[in-house]
């Protein structure tokens, strides 16, 4: 067994907010990074990993054959050409959705930590059995979540959730955040829902429009060693994950203009 | 108080929406926590503010019985200001005269 390896699971509550695209790209940049990392899609209903990483035609087997001993572990997993430190292996098939117990969770992630360094387990959105199998056999989280009430309620609910079943350490990623709308007040501050939710601040993502053309090639950001600003957030936090002192970007000072000067006057606290 | 805030003020505009944001988690939170529907929350208001009003005179117009959240600890915080103690005659004054 990989003497240091890691179980993550990487989790949100509400669905949309994302999991999958975070999975996808800390997966790939820590497989750069040299760690050799295999991400567990644990929502094997509605699977998507596969689709961002563009890997969705090779998957041959899924952790179900592999747990009633139909085919090896080596046969499952999908290789990443690109990436070769990197695999995908699928909980299971869309068509059995009842399948997947705790205990068969344990045993795939316990054999997987035998030969990879990091295991991330993309989580189901929601609170129910998804989120339990997939939390069974998780030792530490990232929760994700974007600066709207809704997600940060949900959030919320899954650290209660996480803290109960002793996972530690609990840290969290904030996505999609629009600086000129922080700037503005008329988005929730990053301290504020760090203060709210109470947990170490492992990255911030900005809004980033080449999220969704890279979601579209099924090529993640981090794959091509790229420069646009979400790239270069996941990348932050895979170094920060692996105890890198990376500081975090601060959204007010994104904007370098004089537009962007006049609105740091304007929330200055005088009195 | 910051710039934006006195010039909505002067405009007359509505506040930015992330203070309301924030006041509407930290509120939905505190129920979600403490697992207290807005109901019996009520009613548990209800019942403190009886006891304590067994005891001294209090001003029900400001009193406020809430949930208060920080650092994942949820508190139950009641503000009730008093006016003056009852005058009732209660142990403590027969206990003055034992004492004398």
């Amino acid at each position: 067994m990989a003497p240091t390896s890691r179980t993550i699971l990487i989790c949100s509550g509400k669905g949309g907010v994302g999991k999958t695209t975070l999975t996808a790209n800390l997966g790939i940049a820590l497989a750069r990074q040299g760690q050799k990392t295999v991400v567990l899609d644990a929502d094997f209903g509605l699977r998507n990993l596969d689709l961002l990483l563009g890997l969705e035609n090779r998957i041959v087997y899924t952790a179900q054959e592999v747990l009633a001993q139909t085919c090896r572990l080596e046969q499952a997993l999908v290789r990443h050409k690109q990436e070769p430190n990197l695999a995908l292996l699928p909980a299971g098939n869309p068509r059995m959705l009842e399948w997947l117990k705790p205990e068969d969770m344990q045993s795939i992630v316990s054999m997987l930590q035998k030969q990879f360094d990091y295991v991330l387990i993309d989580c189901p959105a929601g609170i129910e059995d998804g989120f339990k199998n997939a939390a069974a056999a998780a030792r530490e989280a990232i929760v994700i979540t974007t600066p709207e009430v809704s997600a940060v309620r949900d959030a919320d609910r899954v650290i209660g959730l996480l803290n109960t079943r002793g996972v530690s350490p609990v840290q969290l990623v904030l996505n999609r955040v629009r600086p000129k709308m922080m700037a503005n007040q008329e988005m929730l501050a990053v301290d504020d829902v760090t203060d709210i939710l109470a947990l170490p601040l492992l990255g911030l993502v900005l809004e980033d429009e080449q999220v969704i053309v890279s979601t579209n090639r099924g090529e993640p950001l981090t794959l091509n060693g790229g420069g646009s600003p979400a790239a270069r957030a996941y990348a932050n936090i895979a170094r920060r994950l692996q105890g890198e002192d990376v500081p975090l970007i601060d959204p007010a000072k994104e904007g370098r203009g004089l537009r962007a000067k006049v609105r740091r006057l304007m929330q200055k606290k005088i009195f | 108080m910051t710039l934006r805030d006195i010039l909505d003020k002067l405009l007359g505009r509505q506040p930015a929406s992330a203070t309301t944001a924030r006041e509407r988690l930290q509120l939905v939170l505190a129920h979600d926590r403490s697992d207290l529907s807005p109901e019996l929350l009520e009613q548990m208001r209800k019942e403190i503010l009886e006891v304590v009003a067994k005891y001294v005179e209090i001003d029900l117009d400001h009193g406020d019985v809430s949930l208060e959240t920080e650092d994942r600890v949820t508190a139950l915080v009641a503000n009730l200001p008093i006016r003056r103690p009852l005058a009732i005659p209660t142990r403590n004054n027969d206990q003055e005269t034992v004492d004398a």
